[in-house]
């Protein structure tokens, strides 16, 4: 793992994945169902966080999908058409608040004499340090998803030993 | 009352309405057909599972009821699957009542247990798995209910054996009414009238057409909107398209009826949607069968797309305006709308319309060679005798290749629900155990199932339920030696490298074989024995009766458009080129 220099092209354009909010029935098989759907319509799905509502009886599917390959007309569409979705919106980045969860280990050893750098960046992007040994650190961010792409860029010159993302969650901003 | 989940499950189909059951017993759902012995309820002893499913498939398209089925787990669910495939991409009802091994067993590998809802996912317009056996009478609801609302479309309910298992303490539980309150489905919200903004702006594209073309689909047959379509078509006095899933819909005898589009539709259909301004298409879905290569479909037309389901609208073809709604309800509003916007009296002068398509009708009408003596019948001929020596009202059903093709070419429907076939997944063998659904939805109509030789030998042994349940059906049989549709293919596009299509004329014997089975049987082999032949089977009403049909292997269904050609290209018949 090579210093600084920012990885290119990874990062996509804001506009082309578009977050699509579902409430289902909190059955067994529904994830499934949604999943079959998407595999047997050739849709790609970027993201995916499934949990249950407050309300027991639905759970949220939050998703992004990829508009560039995929009709978001007909991925609303043919997903309002399974028995066990109940609704169906569809934000566009500008309309909602989206946040992802990510966990990351980061080597501290082979930063050498940065370790002090690295907590630099964990207080500039107000992550947290949820445990740390003798060679690693490992940390967490909940922010825009964008937002933990940078964060992501910035570890790199860490180096990363292990990482995890959930996946957005979203729910409309509100002033729209 | 108390009761066992068995007991429940048949009353529960009781309730729904159920006349008749297709199916076949096996371990898992054998203690629902303990039960079965004492109800009202007819079960008929099918042979093979597939041929369950494609006999209800047949009766609900006939009678507009949905068609029931029930088997055992495993090889009894998998078998099932073509036709719930079959089912889905024709959106017949059918609710398909699978047993399952106990609740605790599923997930260990246990005797013919396979995961039933998550193969049938794919193929189902919804699945259930009933874990308690309170559950069952309102599951059995939804289940018919999803069935027959909306777009219609095949159900399946798979059910452990412990629930209904009057020895297991799982299985108790205490009955109740099975109404439309107690359902609990709410992400299903059918579609019903269309909107009246939309269908106003529908009228006035129509109002102002030169060459429109009425496009019409299944969804009219499902939406029971015949009446409402022919209203329509006579008001505005426009051309109409019946496709393969419609035949029926539009009478055939009518004037402004030009038959079926798409691959292997007649010359004037293909050609004036080709060359329409606007496409009134009404439950229909821009199949690549009816367009051909999309990119050079009706280059010139404006689209009116009807659908009661939202995603058919702009999945093919972007529409300019989109009515998502019950058919007969929104062909019922746009005669309004129509009406409202000076109806008949405000439609353009489109004589020179009319008689672009009587002069496509004239110069390229359907046409067949007769045989010459000595040589074997042609299918063409064939089939205009049996449809002038039966009926007016003879329910046909079909498999699928050149035989369906001329059936649909050579028919004529005036009625609806008179014509029965495998449109959307092509299933092979779909005819005889359709044509038996049939026959036990309508006793009192004749039902002649027109079938191939590949087809016939991969469905056949039902006509030993026909024979068994006295269901006195009527198959014409022919019998080409061949695969005849891929020996076609093959022929046109594959340079006459005939690989794998020859079936030969006499293995099987088919008339040893009918009789075998408990039918009559006759072959015929000349022109000038096909009207006495039909006239025999006609007479016959106490058993099936098979007609084998030895027909010439060269024979070709014209016109055709090639695959992934635009329709422009349609090929016509030899002696029309």
């Amino acid at each position: 793992m090579t210093a600084a220099a920012p990885a290119a092209g990874h990062a996509a354009p804001a506009d082309r994945f578009h977050t699509i909010v579902t409430t289902v029935e909190n059955k067994p098989g529904v994830l499934a169902r949604v999943a079959s759907l998407f595999a047997r319509r050739g849709f790609n799905i970027e993201s995916l966080a499934v949990a249950p509502t407050a309300d027991e009886r639905f759970s949220r599917i939050t998703f992004t999908v990829d508009v560039a390959s995929s009709s978001l007309e007909q991925v609303v569409k043919q997903l309002d058409k399974l028995i066990n979705v109940v609704e169906i919106s569809e934000l566009s980045p500008a309309e909602s608040v989206e946040r992802e969860l990510m966990l990351v280990t980061v080597a501290v050893d082979a930063a050498g004499g940065r370790r002090h750098g690295l907590l630099e960046l964990i207080d500039d992007f107000r992550a947290y340090v949820l445990d740390e040994d003798q060679s690693q650190m490992m940390l967490s961010l909940a922010a825009r998803p964008a937002r933990l792409d940078e964060f992501e860029e910035r570890l790199r010159a860490f180096g990363i030993v292990q990482l995890q993302r959930t996946g957005r969650v979203a729910l409309p901003s509100l002033g729209s | 009352m108390e009761m066992n989940g068995g007991q429940a499950l048949v009353k529960a189909l009781e309730r729904e309405g159920t006349e008749v059951v297709f199916g076949l017993p096996g371990g898992a759902i054998l203690p629902v057909y303990d039960p079965i012995i004492e109800s009202p309820v007819r079960h008929i002893l099918v042979r093979h599972e597939q041929g369950a499913g494609h006999m209800a498939e047949g009766y609900a398209h006939a009678t507009g009821r949905p068609g029931v089925v029930m088997i055992t787990s495993g090889p009894g669910a998998t078998n099932v699957v073509t036709a719930l495939c079959d089912a889905y991409m024709d959106s017949v009802p059918v609710v398909c009542i699978t047993g399952q091994v106990p609740y605790a067993a599923i997930g260990t590998d246990a005797f013919q247990e396979c995961d039933t809802t998550g193969i049938t996912m794919a193929v189902t317009k919804h699945n259930f798995l009933v874990t308690e056996a309170q559950d069952i009478p309102r599951i059995i609801h939804e289940a018919f209910h999803i069935a027959t609302t909306g777009r219609p479309g095949p159900v399946l309910v798979d059910i452990p054996k412990d629930i209904v298992d009057p020895r297991n303490p799982r299985s108790a539980m205490t009955w109740y009414e099975p109404t439309d309150d107690i359902m609990e489905l709410p992400g299903y919200r059918p579609a019903t009238a269309g909107d009246p903004e939309l269908v106003r702006a529908a009228a006035e594209l129509i109002c102002k057409a030169e060459r429109p073309v009425l496009y019409a689909g299944g969804g009219i047959l499902k939406a029971r909107a015949a009446a409402e379509l022919l209203a329509l078509a006579e008001l505005i006095d426009v051309p109409v398209v019946t496709t393969l899933m419609a035949r029926g819909c539009f009478p055939d005898s009518h004037e402004l009826c030009l038959g079926m589009p798409g691959m292997h539709g007649n010359y004037t259909a293909v050609t004036a949607m080709q060359r329409s301004d606007l496409l009134i298409a009404l439950g229909a879905r821009f199949d690549d069968r009816v367009t051909g290569r999309l990119d050079g479909f009706a280059p010139d037309a404006k689209v009116i797309h009807v659908d009661i389901d939202a995603a058919e609208l702009g999945k093919v073809r972007v529409p300019d305006v989109a009515i998502r709604g019950d058919c007969k309800l929104v062909i019922a509003e746009l005669v309004e709308a129509v009406r409202a916007c000076g109806g008949a009296e405000a439609q353009p002068d489109r004589r020179a319309w009319r008689s672009m398509i009587s002069g496509w009708q004239e110069r390229y009408p359907l046409v067949y060679e007769q045989s010459e003596p000595g040589e074997l019948l042609k299918p063409q001929y064939v089939l205009e005798v049996l449809r002038d020596s039966t009926p007016d009202d003879t329910i046909v059903t079909s498999g699928v290749g050149q035989h369906q093709m001329w059936a649909s070419q050579y028919w004529r429907f005036d009625h609806p629900y008179t014509w029965i076939n495998s449109g959307g997944l092509g299933t092979m063998g779909f005819s005889v155990p359709a044509a038996i659904g049939a026959k036990v939805g309508m006793p009192d109509r004749m039902v002649w199932a027109v079938d191939g030789d590949g087809c016939f030998q991969m469905t056949a042994q039902e006509l030993v339920t026909a024979s068994m349940e006295r269901i006195p059906i009527k198959v014409a049989l022919f019998n080409n030696a061949y695969l005849g549709m891929v020996r076609q293919w093959q022929e046109m596009f594959y340079e006459e490298r005939y690989s794998e299509v020859y079936l030969s004329y006499e293995i099987p014997d088919y008339v040893k074989w009918a009789e075998a089975m408990g039918c009559v049987a006759l072959r015929v082999e000349s022109p000038e024995e096909v009207a006495p032949a039909i006239a025999k089977a006609n007479e016959i009403d106490d058993r099936p009766v098979v007609l084998e049909f030895r027909s010439s292997a060269g024979e070709n269904v014209f016109p055709m458009v090639p695959a992934g050609q635009s329709n422009s290209d349609i090929v016509v018949d030899p002696s029309q080129r």
